[in-house]
C-alpha cells in the first residue's frame, strides 16, 4: 500500500527538470514564419474594433501590416508610440477581452488575429535595439513619480520624452511594480519586466530612487516643495479581509505576497506550498495563484468563488486555462469559517450562495473543505497614506480625464485612481495622459 | 456523369486537362508521371533546331508575386526551351506515346524563320507519331533576342509565313501559339488562320520584370547582379488571357477557330471559364508547378460535378456559350440599376467596404446606426459600382441587386425595363436617333 499522503506544507515536490519545465514561458513568441502567417490574416479595418478596444488605443491594423510588409521594428514605433510599455502588454493583456475579442475574424470564424502575440514579435525585436525615442530639448522642469509600476514608468517616459527631468520614487527594492512582483511567473520570464525597465530608462533624464515608501521616508510636500509636478501611481498597497474567523491561522496567506515571493525566489523549488491548497476569489490573482500552487506541485487546488462563471473578473480564457492545468473551480461558495488546528489552518467551512433576485444570499447549507494553504485573493485596496490630501471616489484616488487629482500639481493613475479597469494595460494608458496634461501645465 | 473527352482539331484526349509546353513537360519522366496523374495531354516542352543544345541560366530563373500566406499568384521564367539533345526528346515523345495513346501528344517547336529548319524538324517530329505540333511564337525572353519566339509572333506576316511552311510540310495540325506581347490579340491570330493553322493557343506568358532585389539593385531574378525580363505567368494573368481569348472567340474573322487557352488556370472553374469562352482545350503549367500533378484530380472532379449540376453532358455543350455575351461597353444596357446591399447577418464589420467607398468612390456607405458601428449602402449615393463587393472578405456578404421598380433613389429617374445603351444615349454626339 502506498504510504498516506498525509496533508503539509513543503518545498522541493517535483525535479529539477519538472520545475523548469512548469515554469518556462507559457506562450512561446512567434517565429518570424509565424508572424508572417499571422499578419496576412489581418483585414486592415476600417476604425478597426480591436483598436478601439484596446485601453492604450495602438494602431493596431497599422503595425500588424508593418509586420506583414517586412518592417517588424517600425511595427514596435507604432505600438511604443501609444505603449512604451507594449513588451509586458503584449505578455500579459487578457486580449481575449479586449483587442482579440474586437477582431472581426472573432466573430467571423471564432479565431481572432494574434494580436497579442504579434505584439510581442515586434516589440521583442525593437528591444534589442538602440532606444527609438529621443528627448526634446531640456525644459529645465522637474517631475516626481511615486511609484516605478506601468502607470509611473509611462508617465516617465512621456515626461521623458518632452524634455522634463524626472525622478520616479519607489517604495520596493526594484522598480516594475505588478509587472516585476504581481504577474505570473510563466507569462514574462527571463527577467522581462526589468528589461522592460531598462528599456524605458534608456531614453535618459529619468532618474529612479528605491526603498522611497510614500508616507514614510517619502513625505508628499517635500516632493511637491522639489518638484514642478508630481504624478502618483502607487497601485493598491492594501489587502482585503476575508471576513471569516480565524484569518490570521499559519497556512492562510494573502495571494498577492504568495506570487511575489514566487517572483522573487531564486530557485522556485525552496518555496513551499500546500498539498491542498484553496483559493478564494474569482480574479486574475486567484486564477494566478491557483495555476502557480499547481505548479510547485501541490495536489489538490481549488477555487472558491462566490459567484458564478460569467461573474469572475479572470477571463474565460485565464479560467480555462487554470481548469486545464488541474485546478478545480468551485462556484456560489462563499467561505464562512477557517478551521483551525493546533494554530495551524487545516480547511475551510464553506457555504453555498444564489442570487436572490439582484442581490448574492447565503442558502445555509455548509460543507468543510480540507486544505493545508488558503489563499485570499479577494481584491486589494487602495491605502490612503496622504491623510485626506486628496479627494476620493469609492475608497482611491479621484481623477478627472486627464488624471489631475483634487490638488494643483498633483497626477494620479494606475490601480490607485478610482473607475480604474485593474490592468497593466490601462495604466500605461493612465500615465501617458497624465503625462501630456502635465506637459501641458509644465508649458503654460 | 459528365464526358469530359476531348477532341480538338482531331488531337483526341480523355479529358481538356493539357499541360503547358514548360518544365513540367520536358523530359519522359515527368510527362509519365503527369499520365499517371490523369492529365489527359501534355504539350511537350519546345524543341529547337539538331545542333548544341539550348543553354541555361545556371542561377535562379524563377520570380513570383505571392498573396497571403506566400500562395503564388504570379510566377514568372526566363528559363529558355528545351537544353536536352534533339534526338533524345524524339525518341522519348515515341515512347511515350507508343505507351499512353489515349493521350494528347503534342510537340512544341521552334526553329529559326526559315523554310528549311521547319520542313527538317517537322519531318522527324512526324516519325514519332506525335499528334500535333504547336509553334512556339511566344517565348518573350532569351529567343527572342536570337529571332524567334514572341519576335515572330508579333510579326503576323510571318505568323503567317511559317505556319502555311508547316501545313505544307506535315500532315499533323499545327497549332499557333500567340504571344500576348502585342497590342491587338486578333492580328496574329487572324495570320495563323490565314497561314492555314488549324488553331491557336494563347497565352504565352507576359514580358515582366517580378520584382528588384533592392540591397543588389537588379531585377529579380538576379543572375550575377543582372537581371533581365522574363515571362510571366500564373493565376495573375489569367485575366488577360480570358479577355485575349474572348477577342479571338467573337472576332468576325477569327471566330471558330479552334483555341487552346492557357493562362492561370488553376482549378476547375477556370478551365470551365475559359471553355465557356470557346476554348477546346486548356493548358495547365503554373498551378501544376506550384501544387504538383495531382491537381487535375480537382480539375477533373470538379469540371464533372459543375457540368452535371448544370445538365452539360459533353464539353460541347458548354463551350464557347459566353461569346455572345461578351460585348462592347457601347452596348451595355445604361437602363440596368443595381444596389449593393449588405446581409447584416454575415456581415463582419470590418468596415473595409466603407474605406474603399468612402475614401475612392461614392461615399455611398454608412458606418453607423444608432450610434453602433453598422454598415449600409445609401441608395440615394450608390451607383452600384461593385468595389463594396470585391474588397468585403466574407464571400456573398455584399451582393449587387437588381431594381425592377419604382424609381433609381440615386437619379430620381424612373426604372425601366428599356434595353438603352449608349449609342442611343442623348448625350452621345454620335448617338443613332430615330427617324423622324
Amino acid at each position: 500500500m502506498a504510504p498516506a499522503k498525509t496533508p503539509d506544507i513543503s518545498s522541493k515536490r517535483l525535479s529539477k527538470t519538472d520545475y523548469a519545465a512548469n515554469f518556462s514561458e507559457l506562450h512561446p513568441p512567434l517565429s518570424p514564419h509565424e508572424a508572417l502567417v499571422e499578419s496576412d490574416r489581418c483585414y486592415f479595418c476600417y476604425d478597426a474594433p480591436c483598436m478601439n478596444a484596446c485601453p492604450t488605443s495602438i494602431d493596431i491594423p497599422l503595425f500588424i501590416r508593418e509586420i506583414q510588409a517586412g518592417h517588424p521594428k517600425s511595427a514596435a514605433k507604432t505600438i511604443f508610440n501609444q505603449n512604451i510599455l507594449g513588451g509586458m502588454c503584449a505578455r500579459v493583456c487578457p486580449t481575449e477581452n479586449l483587442c482579440e475579442e474586437a477582431c472581426v475574424r472573432e466573430k467571423a470564424e471564432g479565431k481572432p488575429v494574434k494580436i497579442g502575440m504579434l505584439q510581442r514579435f515586434a516589440t521583442d525585436q525593437a528591444m534589442e535595439e538602440k532606444h527609438p525615442y529621443t528627448r526634446a530639448k531640456s525644459t529645465g522642469k522637474k517631475v516626481a513619480i511615486v511609484g516605478a509600476g506601468p502607470a509611473g514608468l509611462a508617465c516617465a517616459h512621456r515626461l521623458a520624452m518632452h524634455g522634463h527631468e524626472v525622478t520616479i520614487f519607489e517604495a520596493r527594492k526594484k522598480s516594475g511594480g505588478l509587472n516585476e512582483y504581481g504577474i505570473a511567473t510563466y507569462k514574462a520570464v527571463d527577467d522581462f519586466a526589468q528589461k522592460e525597465v531598462d528599456f524605458i530608462l534608456s531614453i535618459g533624464g529619468i532618474a529612479i530612487k528605491h526603498n522611497m515608501m510614500l508616507g514614510k521616508k517619502l513625505k508628499l510636500k517635500d516632493v511637491q516643495r522639489d518638484h514642478d509636478a508630481v504624478f502618483l501611481g502607487v497601485g493598491l498597497a492594501g489587502v482585503n479581509a476575508l471576513g471569516a474567523k480565524d484569518e490570521d491561522a499559519d497556512g492562510i496567506e494573502d495571494a498577492v505576497n504568495y506570487i511575489s515571493e514566487l517572483r522573487q525566489a531564486k530557485d522556485v523549488a525552496k518555496l513551499a506550498v500546500g498539498r491542498n491548497v484553496l483559493v478564494i476569489g474569482g480574479g486574475m490573482t486567484a486564477i494566478d495563484v491557483a495555476i502557480q500552487s499547481k505548479l510547485l506541485g501541490a495536489e489538490n487546488v481549488t477555487i472558491l468563488y462566490r459567484r458564478g462563471a460569467p461573474h469572475m473578473k479572470a477571463s474565460t480564457y485565464e479560467q480555462d486555462l487554470a481548469q486545464t492545468k488541474g485546478v478545480k473551480i468551485m462556484h456560489w461558495v462563499a467561505p464562512k469559517k477557517v478551521l483551525v488546528k493546533g494554530g495551524k489552518a487545516v480547511g475551510l467551512k464553506c457555504e453555498y450562495t444564489a442570487l436572490k433576485g439582484k442581490t448574492l444570499e447565503s442558502t445555509g447549507e455548509t460543507f468543510e473543505l480540507a486544505a493545508d494553504m488558503i489563499f485570499k485573493a479577494i481584491g486589494q485596496t487602495y491605502m490612503d497614506v496622504l491623510g485626506g490630501t486628496l479627494a476620493l471616489d469609492q475608497g482611491r484616488i479621484k481623477v478627472d480625464a486627464e488624471k489631475r487629482t483634487s490638488a494643483e500639481g498633483i497626477w494620479a493613475g494606475g490601480d490607485c485612481v478610482a473607475g480604474g479597469k485593474d490592468l497593466t494595460v490601462a495604466s500605461v494608458d493612465d500615465g501617458r495622459r497624465a503625462a501630456e496634461s502635465i506637459n501641458q501645465f509644465l508649458k503654460s | 456523369m459528365a464526358d469530359l473527352r476531348s477532341n480538338f482539331v482531331g488531337i483526341k484526349s480523355p479529358n481538356p486537362f493539357w499541360l503547358a509546353s514548360a518544365p513540367p513537360t520536358d523530359k519522359e519522366y515527368n510527362v509519365v508521371r503527369a499520365f499517371k496523374a490523369g492529365w489527359g495531354g501534355v504539350v511537350w516542352k519546345t524543341l529547337g533546331e539538331d545542333g548544341p543544345p539550348i543553354v541555361n541560366v545556371n542561377g535562379p530563373r524563377y520570380g513570383a508575386i505571392h498573396g497571403a500566406d506566400r500562395r503564388l499568384l504570379g510566377l514568372n521564367n526566363i528559363e529558355l526551351i528545351t537544353d536536352r539533345p534533339l534526338n533524345i526528346n524524339l525518341q522519348e515523345i515515341k515512347k511515350v506515346k507508343r505507351e499512353w495513346p489515349d493521350r494528347a501528344m503534342v510537340v512544341s517547336l521552334m526553329v529559326p524563320c526559315e523554310e528549311m529548319p521547319w520542313k527538317n524538324i517537322l519531318a522527324r517530329v512526324e516519325e514519332t507519331e506525335a499528334d500535333g505540333v504547336e509553334l512556339n511564337f511566344g517565348c518573350p525572353h532569351g529567343m527572342s533576342e536570337r529571332g524567334m519566339g514572341a519576335a515572330v509572333g508579333q510579326v503576323p506576316e510571318y505568323i503567317e509565313m511559317v505556319a502555311r511552311w508547316c501545313k505544307q510540310y506535315t500532315r499533323m495540325p499545327v497549332i499557333v501559339k500567340l504571344t500576348p506581347n502585342i497590342t491587338d490579340i486578333r492580328m496574329p491570330a487572324r495570320a495563323a488562320l490565314k497561314g492555314g493553322a488549324d488553331a491557336v493557343s494563347l497565352i504565352n506568358t507576359i514580358s515582366s520584370i517580378i520584382s528588384v532585389d533592392l540591397d543588389n539593385m537588379a531585377p529579380m531574378p538576379t543572375i550575377d547582379g543582372k537581371g533581365s525580363h522574363g515571362g510571366y505567368c500564373g493565376p495573375a494573368v489569367k485575366p488577360i488571357a480570358l479577355n485575349m481569348v474572348a477577342e479571338i472567340a467573337r472576332d468576325r474573322e477569327t471566330h471558330g477557330l479552334p483555341i487552346s487557352a492557357i493562362g492561370g488556370i488553376t482549378t476547375w472553374r477556370d478551365a470551365a471559364e475559359f471553355i465557356s469562352m470557346s476554348a477546346g482545350t486548356v493548358q495547365v503549367c503554373t498551378a501544376a508547378m506550384t501544387y504538383g500533378f495531382k491537381i487535375v484530380e480537382e480539375m477533373i472532379s470538379g469540371l464533372e460535378r459543375w457540368m452535371d449540376q448544370k445538365g452539360y453532358a459533353i464539353l460541347e455543350d458548354f463551350r464557347g456559350r459566353a461569346v455572345p455575351n461578351v460585348t462592347d461597353w457601347q452596348y451595355l444596357n445604361l437602363n440596368y440599376i443595381a444596389k449593393a446591399k449588405i446581409d447584416q447577418d454575415a456581415c463582419i464589420k470590418c468596415g473595409r467596404c466603407y474605406a474603399a467607398c468612402e475614401d475612392t468612390s461614392h461615399q455611398a456607405i454608412m458606418k453607423e446606426k444608432d450610434g453602433k458601428r453598422h454598415f449600409e449602402v445609401m441608395d440615394d449615393e450608390c451607383v452600384a459600382c461593385n468595389l463594396c463587393v470585391e474588397v468585403c472578405p466574407v464571400e456573398n456578404c455584399i451582393t449587387m441587386e437588381r431594381q425592377t421598380t419604382g424609381t433609381d433613389a440615386r437619379t430620381g429617374r424612373k426604372i425601366s425595363d428599356d434595353y438603352a445603351n449608349w449609342t442611343q444615349h442623348p448625350n452621345n454626339p454620335m448617338s443613332v436617333k430615330a427617324a423622324e
